[in-house]
């Protein structure tokens, strides 16, 4: 399995064969709480870096989840709408939210590594 | 206002807050506990199973004392105070000259002149100076800073602490005894803002911790948050003040005209009673309903409400939800909010324009959890 790597707004990106599977970090989950709807993006929608493409609602609010690279929308998580609790119970394993085809996959290598962004969430409590 | 670490309030539980985990958050001007570990959805669903205990000292408490309290506090609400017996509670509105609601409280008669009021932790610094305002001589407002105020809610509430205050066994819905638990003073209401039985119970600030530890420490008594109060308050149907009614809104418009006295209907002799009394004649323009929305996408505060087919035109919204939430309990989205009169009918097809899309809603009966209050 390859490496995660993270952004600031508390994505993670798996890179596998040229398609970038993206979620929300284990620390995200646990300061959203308990997940109770995920709004997904459509496949085929062409996104920016930073642009929000999806939602994650708990009981108490609505998140933007953002795109962390550019590129073009393969799929989404359907097992999500049936089950959100997923994000809380594996959010960097079945709890993911899309798939995309980079538009650069050197792009990845900008965001952080797993060190990096603990050392980031450590800064920012 | 206050929303710097630096200048929060905090509660007499402010430790215990801590030493549980809570996670803290500026609400009214305090530092108070949204959460604690278990999540918003565990606290709810526990009150509803057993039995919780909320801080709400951040409520504001007062006595009015004199034997014309009752008739000085009517000439700022519709209620009708001088039926309250002694050892009895009601819900009430204080309404500005305009009939919009100043605050939503709670009174309770004290007995021999003495009238214990709970208001809105946001708005009890305008409630106290606009009560003392129009006190008569005899008539005096005591703030009540030096107390705490918990909430210990659920069906299992109330057989759990009779034990340690038998006089809490007989007390009927919306009674009110002053009495002791294991030896601390307290004044105790059988009412509350979650749909459940339970009790809301008035301290010393310097005992509360104490007694808070003493509930917790019953059997499967859990801590629960600001989240867990808003998600129950809500699948309740029970406005919160600042969301659902503020000073533009009317008790006829918001749903509340049962807490206007009968007697004051027919003397018309509380603030804005014109506007009231026109709206009850002829009908509000809007009005104050629960909404549910279809699937499991919750629609928040300040959500656009649409006539069905209206989101897709782009006009201007008929309606605005107030609050809005995923019920645990009710293991679906629920709101609440106003529209046009002519769609406030149960079962009314609506429009919610969530972020961009038109979301189907019905108007719906409140409470969405059917209350569970002691008979």
């Amino acid at each position: 399995m390859s490496q995660l790597k993270f952004t600031k707004d508390h994505e993670w990106v798996r890179l596998e064969g040229g398609v970038a599977t993206v979620g929300i970090t284990d620390h995200a989950q646990t300061a959203l709480g308990d997940v109770v709807f995920v709004d997904l993006p459509e496949a085929g929608r062409v996104v920016e870096p930073g642009d929000a493409c999806a939602v994650v609602e708990s009981v108490k609010a609505a998140s933007d989840v953002y795109a962390p690279l550019a590129g073009t929308i393969l799929e989404s998580n359907e097992a999500l709408s049936a089950d959100p609790a997923l994000v809380n119970s594996a959010p960097t394993g079945e709890g993911w939210f899309f798939k995309m085809t980079p538009a650069d996959l050197s792009a990845i290598d900008a965001l952080m590594d797993e060190a990096a962004y603990l050392a980031f969430v450590d800064s920012q409590s | 206002m206050a929303d710097t670490a630096e200048t929060l309030l905090e509660t007499p539980l402010a430790s215990l807050h801590r030493d549980l985990g809570g996670k803290m958050v500026p609400f009214a001007g305090y530092a108070m506990p949204v959460q604690y570990p278990a999540g918003i959805m565990a606290e709810h669903l526990a009150t509803r199973a057993g039995a919780a205990l909320f801080d709400v000292s951040h409520m504001g408490q007062a006595e009015l004392l004199g034997e014309g309290a009752a008739a000085a506090l009517e000439r700022l609400t519709p209620a009708d105070l001088r039926i309250l017996k002694p050892g009895r509670q009601k819900y009430g509105l204080l309404l500005n000259a305009a009939g919009g609601i100043v605050d939503d409280f709670m009174v309770a008669n004290l007995g021999g002149g003495r009238l214990f009021l709970v208001v809105n932790a946001s708005r009890k610094a305008v409630d106290l100076p606009l009560i003392e305002s129009v006190l008569p001589a005899g008539v005096t407002l005591r703030p009540l800073p030096e107390r705490a105020l918990l909430a210990f809610q659920g069906p299992q509430a109330v057989a759990l602490l009779a034990p340690l205050a038998p006089a809490v066994a007989t007390l009927p819905f919306m009674g009110v005894a002053e009495t002791q638990i294991a030896g601390i003073p307290v004044l105790i209401s059988r009412s509350g803002y979650t749909g459940e039985d339970g009790v809301e119970i008035s301290v010393p600030a310097e005992q509360a911790a104490a007694l808070a530890k003493l509930l917790l420490a019953l059997p499967g008594v859990v801590p629960a948050g600001l989240g867990a109060r808003d998600s129950l308050r809500l699948e309740a149907g029970l406005c919160l003040y600042g969301n659902d009614i503020d000073e533009t809104t009317s008790p006829v418009e918001a749903a509340l005209v049962w807490t206007i006295g009968k007697r004051r209907r027919m003397d018309w002799d509380f603030p804005g009673a014109e506007r009231i009394r026109a709206e009850l004649d002829h009908g509000p323009a809007r009005l104050r309903v629960g909404i549910l929305p279809e699937g499991r996408q919750p629609a928040r505060a300040h959500t656009p409400v649409h006539a069905v087919g209206g989101a897709a035109l782009g006009g201007a919204a008929m309606g605005e939800i107030t609050s809005g939430t995923f019920g645990p309990s009710l293991n679906g989205p629920c709101a609440m909010g106003y529209v046009a009169r002519e769609h406030a009918a149960d079962g009314t097809a609506l429009e919610l324009l969530v972020r961009g899309k038109a979301l189907p809603a019905r108007v719906a009966a409140t409470p969405f959890v059917p209350h569970r209050y002691a008979r």
